[in-house]
C-alpha cells in the first residue's frame, strides 16, 4: 500500500504550519503521519451518511457577555513578554508582503 | 482593428468598525489613537490560556445592519477560525464566520441622477475580529500595535451589479449614511471605520466576441475620492493590459493591487498564486449563535426609516428638492429635527431653507448635530413662521438664529428687539419714505414710469435706495406694493 | 509526625488547620522537606515557591487564629500542573517556547484555589503542552512514577499524579484532553478526575483541544477529589463553553458522598475492555465484584464504536492543536529565534527551536487534517464519528448508572520504551479518550497492583454534570478497600 503521506507533502504542511524541518526530521515525520493516517482509515469503516458533525459536545448557544469596558493590561505589561521592542511597539523584521 | 465596446463590472468587500464601547471578545475599550499597544489584554493579544466571548451589542449592531441590507438572517450561525500567520494577528487565526453568515441575500438602494435609484445585491454580511496594524518604519523592521485588535469588524460582500465608478462611490456614501443612520458605525474612511476593497474587471466585446479581464481587487483606499479614482484607473489599466497581452479571466488570476495616492496608480500587490489555505474550522471556544424570533423582533424594531427611503419620502410629503432632501437626510439627527420643526408648524421648504442655510453652518462651526444647538424645533418652527409672516426678511432669520444659539435663553422678542430685526410693513411710515425717495430720483422714476427695457432695473434701483434708508427693515414686498401703486 | 502530617488527606488537613490543631505553616514545610528528599529522584515540579507558600500558611493560620473566616481549603498545600496560568513564577507548558513566560494574568482556577485559602506550593511538570502520556515530552525535565523510577508517571498530568503520590502536595490540579489526569492517576496509584466538559472553567488553562480539555483533580481519595470539586466547579464568565447554575447546578461534592447509590447499575463493555493486560482484566474483574458485593447489578452494554475513539481524537485533538499552537510565533511573547533572516523565519525558526518533536507531529497532523483536500476527510470525518461516539454513551447511560472499564492497557511503562513509536503511544489511550470525545465525567481510582507492584486503576464513567453520582459510586469502592492507602516505597 502507498504511503499516505510523502515528504512532499509533509515539507508542505510544515510551511503551513510554519515549522522549519531538517530533512532528517521531515523523513522521520513521513513514516510516522504515513503510520498514524494509515490507522485513521479505520474511522472509513464506519458509514457516517446521516451522521451530523459534533463539534461541540455541550448542546448550549447564545453565550454572550455585555458590551461594557474592563481595564487593560497597559502598555508595559502588554509588552512585558515581548521578545523584542521598539518603545511602545513590538519589534519585528521588516514586513515586505501585504496580507 | 475591428470594432471594441467594453464595460466595467465591479463589486465590493467592505468592511465596517461597528462602534462598541468594548472590543469584540474582551473588554478592552475600543482604540481611537491612543498610545499604541495601551488598549490590550491577554484575551486580544492571544496569550496562553485566554478565551473569547462575545460581545452581545456587536452581534446586534451586525444584524440591525444586514436587516436594513434586507438580508436573510440565520436562525443559526456559528464562529469560525481562518488560519494565517501575520504580526498584527495575535494569535495567527482570526474569528470570523465562515460557511453560515450571519446575513445572506440582501439588497441596498442606491441613488442615481433625477432622484432614480438602483438595487445592488448584498452577497453576504459577517462578523470578524479586526487585525491590530503592522507600522512600517524607515529602518529594516516593523512595529506592531494591537490596539486595534479584536474591534468588531462588519463584512460585507456585495454582488458585481456596480458598472461605473460613480455607483461604486454613490454606494459607499449610501452605506455611510446608512450605518451612521443606524448608529453602529462612525463610519469614517480616513480613520480606516469603513474600508471597500473594488474587484474590478471589464467585459469587452471585441469583433463580436466576448471577454471578461481578469479581477483585480484594489486596497489602500481610504477615502472616497481614490475609492471612485481607483475604478477609473483601473478601467483604463485593464484595457491597456488587455489590449497587449489579451489576458483573459481564468483560475486563479487573480491579482491584489494597492492604490499608490502620489501617482494615481494601483501598484501590483500579491501576484497570482494558489490561493491561501485558510483552514477555516469551528471555533471550539464559542458556542452557536441561534436568533430566535422575538430576538429578532426586538432588533428588527431598533430599525429607523433608511436614509434613501427618507429622502425620496422628504421629497414627496414636503416636495423639496432631491437636492434639498438630500441634504437634509445626509445624518439621522438633521432629518428628524427637521420633521420636528414641521411638527411644530414650520413650512417645510422655509424650514429646510432656515436649517440647510444656518442650521447645519451653526452645528458644523460648533462640532455637533443641529438637535444639540440648543434652539428647539419650536423655535426654528417661529422664526420660519415670522418670515413668512413677513416680520422677518430670510437674511433676518438667519440672523436671529444666529443670535438665539449664542444665548438660547434670550427669548426672540427681545432678540428681533435688540437687532432691529422685524421688517417695517407699516404702509404710512414707508410711504412718507417712498415718497422721498421718488422725488431724490427723478432719472430711475422717469424710467420705471416710460416702462421699456430699463424700467425693471429701475423699480429695483428705488426698492433699494428705500432698504437703505431704512437700514433694510423695510419689508421689500410692501414697498413693492407702495411703488407699484404710485408710479404703476 | 512528619509522615503522619504529610499522609493526612486534605480534608483533615483542612479541619485539623481551621480548628488550630494544625498549623499550616506546619504543614507546608513538611511538604517542603518531602520536596527536598523525594524531588531529586522523581521530578514532578517544574517550579515550587516556599517563600510564597510560607506565606500564605502563616497568612491563613493567623486568620484562623484571630478567628477570621477562612475558605474551604485553609491552609492546604497543593500543586498545580504547568499549564494553568500564575501571575507567580513562570508558566512553561513544559515547553521551551514558554521557557520563561510571566503570565499577567491567573487562571480562573487558580484564583479559585486562592480564594479558597489553599497553599500553592509549585507548578508540576507535563508532557509539553499535555501532548502525551508519559510526561517523557517535557520540553524541561524528567519525571519519573514514585512506585518505581525506571518507569514513567503516565501524562501528560505526570508530575500532578507523581507529586500527589510522592506526598509532595495533598493534592494537585490537572488537566485532561484524552486521559492525561486519568492515566496518570492510575499509573501513580492516586485518584483523578476529568469533569463533564463545561464543569470547571478553562480560561488560563492553556489550551490543547479546546473541546476535549477539563481541568481536575488528582488526589489521594475520592473525599479529596470531591473538596477540590467544591472549589474548582462553576461557570466562569470567561468561559463561553462553561455551564451555568440553571442547566447544571454545581452541588456541595462531599455532602452526600458517603451515601451509597442505592439499586446502583454498573455496565461493561466486555470485548472492548478484553484489550486489556491480564493484570489490569483481573482486577477489573475484583473491582466489580466489589460492586456485586455491595448490591450492584453489572449489566454488558455494546458501544460499538468506542474503537474508533483514538481515530476520531487524534484527529480532533491535533486539528484544534494545530490552531491553538499558532499562537507560539516568537512574535508577542515567547521564545524568539536569533536566526531569523526576515519575519517568515521568526515564525518558522522560533517554533522549530522551540517546540518539541511531538507537539510538532500533533501540529502537522493537525494542519494537515484541515488543510484544504483533506478536511472532509479527516476533520468532518471525525466529528461524526465523535457524534456516534456521544451516541455511544447516551445509549448506555439509559440503561445504567455509570460504566465500568480499565484507565489504560497497560501499568506504568518503562521510560523510553514508547516513545520513538508514537502511534504505539496513542493506542494506549484506548479507554480515556472517549470521555473526552462525549464530554462526559469520568474518574479513576485505585484498585489493585500487578506482579510488579505497580497500581492499577478502575474507570468509572457517569453521564454529562453527574459528578456527585460518580463520586459517590468511587466512594463506594473506596470506602471498602485499601488500595488508596497503599504508599510507594520512596516514601515510606
Ligand atoms: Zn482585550
Amino acid at each position: 500500500m502507498a504511503a499516505k503521506i510523502d515528504q512532499t507533502q509533509v515539507k508542505k504542511v510544515a510551511k503551513l504550519s510554519r515549522l522549519d524541518l531538517t530533512e532528517t526530521e521531515a523523513a522521520e515525520f513521513t513514516g510516522q503521519l504515513s503510520a498514524i493516517l494509515e490507522y485513521m482509515e479505520k474511522m472509513n469503516e464506519l458509514d457516517t451518511t446521516n451522521v451530523q458533525p459534533l463539534a461541540h459536545c455541550l448542546p448550549i448557544s447564545n453565550v454572550f457577555r455585555e458590551d461594557a469596558v474592563k481595564e487593560s493590561l497597559g502598555t508595559e505589561k502588554t509588552l512585558a513578554n515581548a521578545p523584542q521592542r521598539d518603545g511602545e511597539f513590538f519589534k519585528v523584521p521588516k514586513i515586505l508582503d501585504e496580507i | 482593428m475591428g470594432e471594441l465596446r467594453y464595460r466595467v463590472v465591479v463589486g465590493l468587500e467592505i468592511h465596517v468598525q461597528l462602534c462598541t464601547k468594548s472590543k469584540m471578545f474582551c473588554g478592552c475599550a475600543l482604540s481611537f489613537g491612543e498610545e499604541a499597544n495601551s488598549r490590550v489584554c491577554p484575551v486580544c493579544l492571544g496569550m496562553p490560556g485566554v478565551l473569547p466571548v462575545m460581545n452581545e451589542q456587536a452581534l446586534e449592531y451586525a444584524v440591525l445592519v444586514a436587516l436594513a441590507l434586507d438580508c436573510k438572517i440565520a436562525e443559526f450561525t456559528k464562529w469560525d477560525r481562518k488560519s494565517y500567520y501575520y504580526p498584527d494577528l495575535p494569535k495567527n487565526y482570526q474569528i470570523s464566520q465562515y460557511d453560515l453568515p450571519l446575513g445572506s441575500g440582501g439588497f441596498i438602494e442606491i441613488p442615481l441622477e433625477a432622484g432614480r435609484t438602483k438595487r445592488i445585491g448584498i452577497i453576504r454580511a459577517h462578523l470578524e475580529e479586526d487585525a491590530g496594524k503592522n507600522l512600517h518604519t524607515a529602518g529594516n523592521f516593523s512595529q506592531v500595535d494591537l490596539n486595534r485588535a479584536g474591534t468588531p469588524l462588519l463584512e460585507i460582500v456585495t454582488e458585481p451589479d456596480m458598472s461605473s465608478a460613480a455607483e461604486v462611490r454613490t454606494l459607499a456614501v449610501e452605506l455611510q449614511r446608512m450605518v451612521r443612520y443606524l448608529g453602529v458605525s462612525e463610519a469614517d474612511m480616513q480613520k480606516g471605520h469603513m474600508r471597500f476593497e473594488p474587484n474590478i474587471n471589464l467585459i469587452i466585446t471585441k469583433d463580436g466576441v466576448e471577454y471578461k479581464t481578469p479581477i483585480v481587487e484594489v486596497k489602500n483606499l481610504n477615502s472616497f475620492r481614490v475609492l471612485e479614482r481607483s475604478v477609473d484607473v483601473e478601467e483604463q489599466r485593464q484595457l491597456d493590459e488587455f489590449l497587449e497581452t489579451g489576458e483573459v479571466m481564468g483560475m486563479g488570476n487573480k491579482t491584489t493591487r494597492g492604490w499608490d495616492d502620489i501617482n494615481q496608480v494601483t501598484v501590483l500587490q500579491r501576484e497570482k498564486e494558489e490561493a491561501p489555505d485558510y483552514r477555516y474550522f469551528p471555533d471550539p471556544d464559542l458556542v452557536p449563535v441561534e436568533f430566535k424570533c422575538e430576538w429578532l423582533e426586538d432588533i428588527r424594531s431598533r430599525l429607523c426609516e433608511l436614509p434613501i427611503k427618507r429622502q425620496i419620502r422628504f421629497v414627496d410629503e414636503y416636495k423639496l428638492s432631491d437636492y434639498d432632501a438630500g441634504v437634509l437626510t445626509a445624518e439621522r439627527s438633521t432629518a428628524e429635527f427637521f420633521e420636528r420643526v414641521v411638527a411644530a408648524g414650520g413650512k417645510p421648504k422655509r424650514v429646510c431653507n432656515l436649517l440647510t442655510q444656518v442650521g447645519l453652518k451653526l452645528a458644523n462651526e460648533k462640532g455637533c448635530s443641529v438637535a444639540e444647538l440648543d434652539i428647539t424645533p419650536k423655535d426654528f418652527a417661529q422664526v420660519s413662521n415670522d418670515v413668512d409672516g413677513g416680520i422677518l426678511s430670510a437674511s433676518g432669520a438667519n440672523k436671529a438664529i444666529e443670535l438665539k444659539a449664542q444665548d438660547p435663553d434670550k427669548p426672540f422678542s427681545v432678540i428681533y428687539e435688540e437687532n432691529n430685526l422685524i421688517q417695517k410693513s407699516d404702509v404710512g411710515e414707508l410711504e412718507q419714505i417712498v415718497e422721498q425717495v421718488i422725488v431724490d430720483n427723478p432719472k430711475a422714476v422717469e424710467d420705471v414710469t416710460s416702462g421699456g427695457k430699463k424700467s425693471k432695473k429701475a423699480q429695483s434701483f428705488l426698492l433699494g435706495q428705500v432698504m437703505q434708508k431704512t437700514k433694510g427693515q423695510a419689508n421689500p414686498k410692501v414697498v413693492s406694493e407702495i411703488l407699484d401703486r404710485k408710479l404703476g | 509526625m512528619q509522615s503522619e502530617l504529610l499522609n493526612m488527606s486534605c480534608k483533615e488537613l483542612r479541619d485539623g488547620i481551621a480548628a488550630g490543631r494544625i498549623k499550616s505553616a506546619a504543614a507546608t514545610e513538611a511538604v517542603f522537606g518531602a520536596i527536598e528528599k523525594y524531588e531529586p529522584v522523581i521530578g514532578a515540579y517544574i517550579s515550587t515557591f516556599e517563600g510564597r507558600a510560607l506565606a500564605k500558611a502563616n497568612e491563613v493560620d493567623a486568620k484562623i487564629a484571630a478567628g477570621e473566616p477562612v475558605g474551604e481549603l485553609a491552609g492546604v498545600p497543593v500543586a498545580v500542573k504547568d499549564v494553568m496560568c500564575t501571575t507567580f513564577g513562570v508558566t512553561t507548558c513544559a515547553s521551551r517556547i514558554l521557557e520563561n513566560f510571566h503570565s499577567p494574568y491567573n487562571a480562573t482556577v487558580v484564583e479559585k484555589l486562592l480564594a479558597a485559602d489553599a497553599v500553592i506550593v509549585g507548578k508540576t511538570n507535563m508532557d509539553e503542552f499535555a501532548m502525551g502520556s508519559s510526561t517523557e515530552n517535557s520540553g524541561l525535565k524528567e519525571t519519573v512514577n514514585p512506585w518505581d523510577t525506571t518507569r514513567v508517571p503516565g501524562g501528560s498530568s505526570g508530575g500532578s499524579a507523581a507529586a500527589v503520590a510522592g506526598r509532595m502536595c495533598f493534592a494537585a490540579l490537572g488537566s485532561d484532553t484524552g486521559g492525561s489526569i486519568r492515566q496518570p492517576a492510575s499509573f501513580c496509584g492516586v485518584v483523578g478526575l476529568k469533569p463533564t466538559y463545561g464543569r470547571v472553567s478553562r480560561f488560563g488553562l492553556v489550551a490543547y483541544g479546546s473541546s476535549l480539555d477539563q481541568i481536575g483533580p488528582v488526589t489521594r481519595s475520592v473525599a479529596d477529589c470531591a473538596l477540590m470539586m467544591n472549589v474548582i466547579a462553576g461557570r466562569d464568565p470567561a468561559d463561553s463553553t462553561s455551564v451555568d447554575e440553571k442547566n447544571a447546578p454545581v452541588c456541595d461534592y462531599l455532602e452526600k458522598l458517603d451515601e451509597p447509590v442505592d439499586k446502583l447499575k454498573v455496565a461493561i463493555v466486555p470485548q472492548f475492555s478484553a484489550g486489556a493486560d491480564e493484570p489490569v482484566q483481573k482486577a477489573l474483574t475484583c473491582a466489580l465484584d466489589v460492586y456485586k458485593k455491595l448490591g450492584a447489578e453489572i449489566i454488558e452494554v455494546d458501544m460499538p464504536h468506542l474503537d474508533y475513539a483514538i481515530a476520531a481524537y487524534y484527529i480532533v485533538a491535533t486539528a484544534e492543536a494545530s490552531s491553538n499552537l499558532a499562537r507560539y510565533d516568537g512574535v508577542h511573547y515567547g521564545h524568539r529565534t536569533e536566526n531569523a533572516g526576515d519575519y517568515v523565519e521568526v515564525y518558522s525558526k522560533s517554533r522549530a527551536e522551540g517546540f518539541g518533536k511531538e507537539v510538532k507531529r500533533r501540529i502537522m497532523l493537525g494542519t494537515y487534517a484541515l488543510s484544504s483536500g483533506y478536511y472532509d476527510a479527516y476533520y468532518l470525518k471525525a466529528l461524526k464519528v465523535r457524534n456516534l461516539i456521544r451516541g455511544d454513551f447516551a445509549g448506555a447511560f439509559e440503561k445504567c448508572d455509570c460504566v465500568m472499564m480499565p484507565v489504560s492497557p497497560t501499568t506504568a511503562f518503562k521510560i523510553g520504551e514508547k516513545i520513538d513509536d508514537p502511534l504505539t503511544m496513542y493506542l494506549s489511550d484506548i479507554y480515556t479518550i472517549s470521555a473526552n470525545l462525549a464530554g462526559v465525567p469520568a474518574i479513576s481510582i485505585p484498585c489493585g497492583f500487578d506482579d510488579s507492584e505497580l497500581p492499577i486503576g478502575l474507570q468509572i464513567l457517569a453521564p454529562a454534570f453527574a459528578e456527585d453520582r460518580l463520586l459517590r459510586i468511587a466512594r463506594m469502592f473506596e470506602s471498602n478497600t485499601d488500595w488508596h492507602r497503599k504508599k510507594p516505597t520512596i516514601v515510606e
